[in-house]
C-alpha cells in the first residue's frame, strides 16, 4: 500500500484494467512515450504496446469519434483530451452520437467508452487550459458524467467508469492532480457511479461539491468545525445521473443546503441541485439554499485566478449566513 | 521541386450503355449484371413509394436516392456480410443489400427509433444525420477489426458536401496513419441541399482530398455501376489485404430534391436535371443487359411487378407496426436506468394518450 497522487492514481487504475480487460485501448495526444502531458498514462505504452496506447493525431473531435466507432464494435477506449479548453470539439460527437447510439438503435449498438479530460483552473496554466465543463455534458441525455475529487475515489470510479457499458465523461480536477497523497490499495476494486460519498458527517448544513473544490469545502469544514459549526460534506461524484436521494437525506437532517462548484453560477449544476432541493425538500429548509461558484465571466488567466475560484473564506462565510439565517 | 499527383477516372459503360475496351471481365457476368438491375430497381421502387407516403402523410421527411443507385448497390454488391456498413442518409440502396428491410428504413424515417435496430445486418451503423461525423466512427470500427486482426472491412458513404466538414479530414487522416481497413465512398450527386459542388470546394476532384492524407483517391463515373463495383471491389479486397484506406468519388447526380423538405426547383435550372436524366444508372445499364440479350421486356415487366409487391408488403408492415409507447424513450438510455430517472418514467406514463389515440 502506498500513498499516491490523484494523476498517479488514475495511471494505476488504467494499467489494472489494461492488464485485466484486453479490449481497452487508450488514445490520446501525448500519450505513449510522453505518458500524457499530465503523466496520467505514465509508462502503460511500454506495457501494452502501440496499438493499445495510441497517440493520435491532434484532432479532439476526431478522437471522440474514433472512440465512438471502437466502443461499438467491441473495444473499451479510454480516450484522454489533453487539457479542458480543447473538449469543446468532441461535444457534436458526445451529444450527437456517444450518448444515443444505444437509444437510436433500440440496445443493437452500444458504446462503453471514457472521455477522460482534465479540468479547472488553479495551475498557472495558459488561456483555455482551465475550463470546468461539467454542466455542459451533464446535460446531455445518455451520458455519465464522473468529477473524482480524492486518489482512492479517482481510482475507483475510473475503474467503475471503464466497467460501465454505457459512454462516460471522467472529469479529473487538475489543481487535485498533485496536490495531496492519499493510500490507494491497487486491488480492481471499483466504487459506485450514480452515488455521493459523504466525505464528513455534520449536524448543521450539508455542503454539496465535486471535482476540485471537494478539497476547499473540506478545508472549511475544518475551519468552521473550530467556530462550532459542523457541516456535512456531501461529495456528488456523478454529476449525471446523481444521487439526489443522498443528498436530500443530508438536507432534510441539516436543514441546510449549500452548493460549491467552480464552473460558472448561471446554468451551473449546482442550480439544478437547488432546484431538486426546492422541489423535494423545501419544508426541511431552515434557511434558503446557497451557492458558492465561479463567477458568471471568463475564467481568468492566472493572475486572477486564485479570486474566481471559490475559496476557503468564501465557503465559510456562505455557511455562516445560513447559520445566521435561522 | 514539386508534387504532381493523378487522379484516376474510372468509367466501364458510356451513358448510351456502351461498354469500354477496358471493361474486361465483369460484363460477361450475366448473374452479376443481372443482379446490379434487379436491386437498383428495387431500390428505385422504394424511392418512390416512400415519396408517395410522403405526399399523403404516412411518413416524415424522407431522403431519396433517385439517380444515385448504383453507388450504392455497385458498393454493397463489393462488401461480405462480415463487412461493416457505416451509411449516411441517402444510402438505402446499399443498406437493403446488406438485408435491412424496407420497413426498417420506413420506421427511421417514419419518426420510430426500431427503424435502426436492424434485424439483419446487426453490426452496421444506423443511418448518420450529422454530416462528416460518421466517418470517424468508421476508422474507429476499423481500427477495432484490425486489432483483432479481423478479415473485416468497413465501407462508409459521405456526400460531396461532407468532404467540405471538418470531421471528414481529421478521419481520413486518422486512418491514413494508422493504415486501417477502410474504403471511403463519396456520393459526390452536385447538390449539399442548394449549395452547388463548385461552392462546396476549389478542388477539382473530391477523390484528391485523400491525398493529403496519405491516402488512395480514385473518381468514377457513379451512374456507371460497373465502373463503382469495380473500384469498390478492388478498394475493399486491398483494404482486406491491409494495404490500408481508400477514398472513391462516385459522381453522379441528385435527380430529386434534397429531402421531401426541399424544393430544388427554387435554386437550379430544371434543364441541367433534364440533361442529368440521360446519364442515370438503370437505363443504362438496361441497355447493356438488352444488348447482350440478357434481359427481355417480359423480365422487366415481371421485376417491376415483384418489386412493386415487396414495396407493398413492407409498406403494409410498417403501416401496421403499433406505435412505441413513452417507456421507449427510457428503455435503451441507458443499459439499465438508473433509479434517479423512475419518477421521470412514471410522469411520461401518467401522461401518456390512452392507447390508439396517437397511432399514425
Amino acid at each position: 500500500m502506498a500513498e499516491i497522487t490523484l494523476v498517479e492514481a488514475i495511471d494505476l487504475a488504467l494499467g489494472f484494467e489494461m492488464a485485466r480487460d484486453p479490449t481497452i485501448v487508450l488514445l490520446g495526444e501525448d500519450i505513449g512515450a510522453n505518458g500524457g502531458v499530465f503523466r496520467a498514462t505514465n509508462g502503460l505504452q511500454a506495457r501494452f504496446g502501440r496499438e493499445r496506447v495510441i497517440d493520435t493525431p491532434l484532432a479532439e473531435a476526431g478522437i471522440a469519434g474514433v472512440a465512438i466507432g471502437m466502443a461499438a464494435m467491441g473495444l473499451k477506449p479510454v480516450a484522454e483530451i489533453q487539457f479542458s479548453g480543447f473538449i469543446y470539439p468532441t461535444i457534436d460527437q458526445m451529444i450527437n452520437h456517444a450518448s444515443r447510439l444505444r437509444n437510436r438503435t433500440r440496445g443493437r449498438l452500444t458504446c462503453p467508452m471514457v472521455l477522460r479530460s482534465p479540468c479547472g483552473a488553479g495551475i498557472h496554466a495558459p488561456e483555455h487550459h482551465s475550463e470546468s465543463p461539467e454542466a455542459i455534458f451533464a446535460h446531455m441525455p445518455g451520458l455519465r458524467v464522473v468529477a473524482p475529487s480524492t486518489p482512492a475515489r479517482a481510482y475507483g470510479l475510473l475503474l467503475a467508469a471503464i466497467r460501465d457499458p454505457d459512454p462516460v465523461v471522467f472529469l479529473e480536477p487538475t489543481r487535485l492532480y498533485r496536490l495531496f497523497r492519499e493510500e490507494v490499495v491497487d486491488d480492481g476494486e471499483a466504487l459506485p457511479l450514480d452515488a455521493c460519498f459523504i466525505s464528513r458527517e455534520g449536524r448543521d448544513a450539508t455542503v454539496v461539491t465535486w471535482g476540485a473544490s471537494h478539497a476547499e469545502v473540506m478545508g472549511a469544514a475544518e475551519a468552521l468545525a473550530q467556530r462550532g459549526v459542523e457541516i456535512e460534506v456531501v461529495d456528488l461524484a456523478t454529476l449525471k445521473p446523481y444521487d439526489s436521494e443522498t443528498i436530500l437525506k443530508s438536507v432534510e437532517k441539516t436543514g441546510r443546503c449549500l452548493i460549491v462548484h467552480e464552473a460558472p453560477r448561471t446554468a451551473g449544476f449546482g442550480a439544478e441541485i437547488a432546484a431538486e432541493v426546492a422541489e423535494r425538500a423545501l419544508y426541511s429548509l431552515l434557511a434558503p439554499v446557497k451557492r458558492v461558484t465561479g463567477y458568471d465571466v471568463v475564467v481568468p488567466l492566472s493572475k486572477l485566478e486564485k479570486q474566481y475560484m471559490p475559496s476557503v473564506e468564501r465557503i465559510v462565510d456562505a455557511v455562516q449566513k445560513c447559520m445566521e439565517a435561522a | 521541386m514539386g508534387f504532381d499527383f493523378h487522379i484516376d477516372y474510372l468509367q466501364l459503360l458510356s451513358p448510351a450503355g456502351q461498354p469500354s475496351d477496358s471493361a474486361g471481365t465483369i460484363v460477361e457476368d450475366e448473374g452479376l449484371l443481372v443482379g446490379f438491375h434487379r436491386a437498383m430497381t428495387r431500390a428505385r421502387a422504394f424511392d418512390t413509394k416512400a415519396i408517395a407516403l410522403q405526399r399523403t402523410g404516412q411518413l416524415g421527411t424522407f431522403a431519396s436516392a433517385l439517380g444515385q443507385e448504383a453507388i450504392g448497390v455497385g458498393v454493397a454488391k463489393a462488401m461480405r456480410r462480415e463487412d461493416l456498413l457505416v451509411p449516411s442518409y441517402r444510402d438505402h440502396a446499399a443498406q437493403f443489400l446488406r438485408g435491412v428491410r424496407m420497413t426498417e428504413i420506413l420506421l427511421y424515417w417514419g419518426g420510430d427509433e426500431r427503424g435502426s435496430d436492424f434485424a439483419k445486418a446487426r453490426a452496421d451503423f444506423p443511418i448518420c444525420v450529422p454530416v462528416g461525423t460518421q466517418v470517424a466512427h468508421a476508422v474507429g470500427a476499423a481500427y477495432a477489426f484490425k486489432l483483432r486482426k479481423e478479415d473485416r472491412v468497413v465501407v462508409c458513404f459521405i456526400g460531396d458536401g461532407g468532404t467540405s466538414n471538418g470531421g471528414f479530414y481529421e478521419a481520413l487522416n486518422m486512418a491514413g496513419v494508422w493504415r486501417v481497413p477502410l474504403v471511403v465512398v463519396v456520393n459526390n450527386n452536385g447538390w449539399a441541399i442548394s449549395t452547388p459542388r463548385a461552392l462546396e470546394s476549389a478542388a477539382e476532384t473530391l477523390a484528391q482530398k485523400a491525398i493529403a492524407a496519405g491516402v488512395e483517391g480514385l473518381q468514377v463515373d457513379g451512374n456507371d455501376v460497373l465502373a463503382v463495383h469495380q473500384a469498390a471491389r478492388s478498394a475493399i479486397e486491398k483494404a482486406r489485404s491491409g494495404a490500408g484506406p481508400k477514398v472513391i468519388e462516385a459522381v453522379s447526380y441528385r435527380l430529386g430534391d434534397h429531402t421531401t423538405a426541399d424544393d430544388a426547383t427554387r435554386y437550379r435550372d430544371p434543364e441541367s436535371v433534364r440533361a442529368a436524366w440521360a446519364r442515370e444508372p438503370i437505363g443504362r445499364l438496361r441497355s447493356l443487359l438488352v444488348a447482350r440479350g440478357l434481359w427481355s421486356k417480359e423480365q422487366e415487366a415481371a421485376l417491376l411487378v415483384d418489386c412493386a409487391e415487396e414495396v407493398e408488403r413492407e409498406v403494409a408492415s410498417y403501416l401496421a407496426t403499433p406505435a412505441p409507447t413513452s417507456d421507449f424513450m427510457f428503455d435503451h438510455l441507458f443499459a439499465t436506468l438508473p433509479p434517479s430517472m423512475l419518477r421521470q418514467r412514471d410522469e411520461a406514463r401518467r401522461h401518456a394518450p390512452a392507447p390508439g389515440a396517437e397511432h399514425g
